[in-house]
């Protein structure tokens, strides 16, 4: 009995040893994010400094020169993590309802067409997808930051997946009432389907917040630009200066990890979720 | 992020002919339904994968007009001048300390929690975070904390006696951007760790216990063999990632550098499709990324149906 207790007591340390690792960078940005950039130059001070909130308020509305205040990135970054969920659901949920509960001539292409995008995620492509982007003049705006990268079938697949789920009675018994499809899929498809649309909310929410490379190659104009590739220019921005700014630095980056971060920890079951569902 | 490979739970794959519940018998209605992905799925998936084929094969002239075919002269180019070998070696070095680190750390992290009595919610917050953190914003805090002259991190090492610079050391660069991903992704692994020894079979690992085996001996003859498809699954899982989604990390880091030593195979499209400005020899990398993701996919999708198998 003893011994059982001394193992359980040695799991927590490790463990919570581990947990402490692991939250080690974070705190490493706030000490640094609340000191002034000079008090970076020595050795680095291990306890964090009364300056969190004024470099937090003055990236968040000065910002840095010749870039965006970091208030209107976070905005764009909404704006684009936003566009990105809320546009998924919305063309995938009619998509997979479409090829599951209808027997259409077509089916089998739109099927194909719509699933051959798992085989290639636009990190992959990024480069011929630029080109087309820019060709419809998406660059600099919120349709170049959005509209491509809805262009998988994730979503689209876990929902079918779903459907099939569902019995096939529920369907017939809609059919023989007399539902209409349209109606069947709002009054009965959807609600039994909340906990996928929050799965998949959560994860395309960080997914689209956290995109680098897109926003990078489609967005010039820094009214267009997102806080988390506005990291590079800052950086560099920051580096130019006598005393490197890293207080500022790290205080915008605290800013850009904390709205996803809470995403996912207040919505954690449904995070779980996705993630074993391999909506990654 | 990942892209969606592999819904793990469904054991059904898309088949010849696709499962369906089709009960309605309206037919420009689904067709409607399906228009708007349909739309985008058109312009900005197969469209571009058709400009990156037919950049592959031909050969624009210096002044970016006109353009001729060259058939695999782009490949034959690409292949034999060494930095894209190079790069692929990189990204193969890169793949496996990395997917080895994340999934042990993952498995430990998994294993540990399992088994404590108290807790097993909190743990899973402290351990889940770090997947949510951009991987831009992760390469700034490495940046800053391995930072030779102002840096925590480097302050250590150097007081360790390392002679410790990441902007001139090619391996200790790749160290700095294989720790930043593990510290991201393990996160990944010990929730899909978790999921599968919750599904295995709680008599078996009773009957281990009685047996009077040690835990480690336990773990290794029962519980590790039990969780084969979770480690398979993870371990495609993870090299596809770092094939496809090292860039952020790279370019905040080291920008491939110093001497090309984290030039990883998504980066070097990168600096020759913008930096280069040379299309065709970015088409054809492209065409064989898309190749090697391909193949790795099939791999995945091929045994998707075993990683099921306990659940």
């Amino acid at each position: 009995m003893r011994a059982r207790r001394r193992r359980e007591a040695g799991r927590h340390v490790l463990l919570i040893g581990l947990a402490l690792i692991f939250l080690v960078p974070i705190y490493v940005a706030v000490v640094a994010a609340s000191h002034s950039a000079g008090d970076l130059l020595a050795a680095f001070p291990y306890a964090p400094g009364g300056l969190l909130l004024r470099n937090l308020g003055r990236v968040l509305i000065a910002g840095f020169p010749n870039a965006a205040p970091v208030d209107r990135m976070l905005a764009n970054s909404l704006v684009m993590a936003l566009g990105i969920s809320l546009g998924k659901l919305l063309i995938s949920v009619p998509a997979a309802f479409a090829v599951v509960f209808f027997n259409f001539r077509g089916r089998m292409l739109v099927f194909w067409l719509i699933f051959i995008t798992l085989l290639l995620p636009v990190e992959v492509r990024f480069f011929p997808t630029y080109q087309i982007t820019a060709q419809l003049g998406l660059l600099n705006s919120y349709g170049g930051l959005i509209l491509p990268l809805m262009a998988s079938a994730t979503a689209t697949f876990l929902f079918r997946q779903y459907f099939l789920t569902l019995p096939k009675e529920l369907a017939d018994a809609a059919r023989i009432d007399g539902v209409r499809p349209l109606q069947f899929l709002l009054r009965i498809v959807l609600p039994l389907s909340r906990p996928n649309l929050a799965a998949l909310f959560v994860i395309e929410f960080v997914y689209g917040w956290n995109q680098y490379l897109w926003p990078l190659l489609t967005t010039t104009d820094t009214h267009y630009q997102t806080v988390v590739m506005g990291m590079q220019g800052m950086i560099s921005i920051a580096s130019s200066f006598g005393v490197p700014q890293w207080n500022l630095v790290m205080a915008a980056a605290i800013l850009a990890l904390l709205p996803p971060v809470l995403v996912v920890v207040a919505m954690q079951r449904w995070f779980v979720r996705g993630i074993a569902a391999g909506i990654n | 992020m990942l892209q969606a490979t592999s819904p793990a739970r469904t054991r059904a794959r898309p088949a010849a002919a696709p499962a369906t519940r089709a009960v309605f018998p309206q037919r420009a209605l689904p067709l409607a339904l399906a228009l708007p992905q349909l739309l985008v799925v058109a312009l900005f998936f197969l469209w571009p994968t058709y400009l990156a084929l037919r950049e592959a094969f031909i050969n624009v002239n210096a002044f970016g007009l006109g353009g001729r075919f060259v058939g695999l002269a782009n490949f034959a180019y690409v292949l034999t001048t060494g930095s894209y070998l190079h790069a692929l070696g990189v990204t193969a070095e890169f793949g496996l300390i990395a997917t080895a680190a994340r999934m042990a750390l993952g498995l430990l992290l998994a294993e540990q929690v399992q088994q404590v009595g108290r807790g097993r919610a909190i743990y899973r917050t402290l351990f889940a975070w770090t997947y949510a953190v951009p991987a831009a914003v992760a390469g700034s805090l490495w940046l800053f904390i391995f930072n030779p002259q102002v840096g925590m991190g480097g302050e250590i090492l150097a007081a360790l006696g390392v002679r410790w610079n990441f902007l001139l050391s090619s391996s200790q660069a790749l160290a700095v951007v294989i720790s930043m991903t593990v510290w991201q992704l393990t996160a990944y692994n010990y929730l899909f760790f978790t999921a599968g020894l919750q599904s295995l079979p709680e008599d078996v690992l009773e009957a281990g216990a009685l047996d009077g085996a040690g835990p480690s001996k336990r773990f290794w003859r029962i519980t590790f063999p039990m969780l084969a498809p979770t480690t398979f699954y993870l371990s495609v899982v993870n090299i596809i990632f770092v094939f496809f989604s090292t860039f952020a990390t790279i370019d905040i880091l080291t920008q491939g550098g110093p001497d090309n030593g984290t030039a990883t195979l998504v980066y070097r499209i990168y600096q020759d499709a913008f930096q280069n400005a040379n299309t065709s020899v970015a088409g054809a990398e492209t065409i064989l990324l898309i190749l090697l993701v391909s193949a790795l996919t099939a791999v995945q999708f091929r045994f998707l149906g075993r990683r099921g198998y306990y659940q």
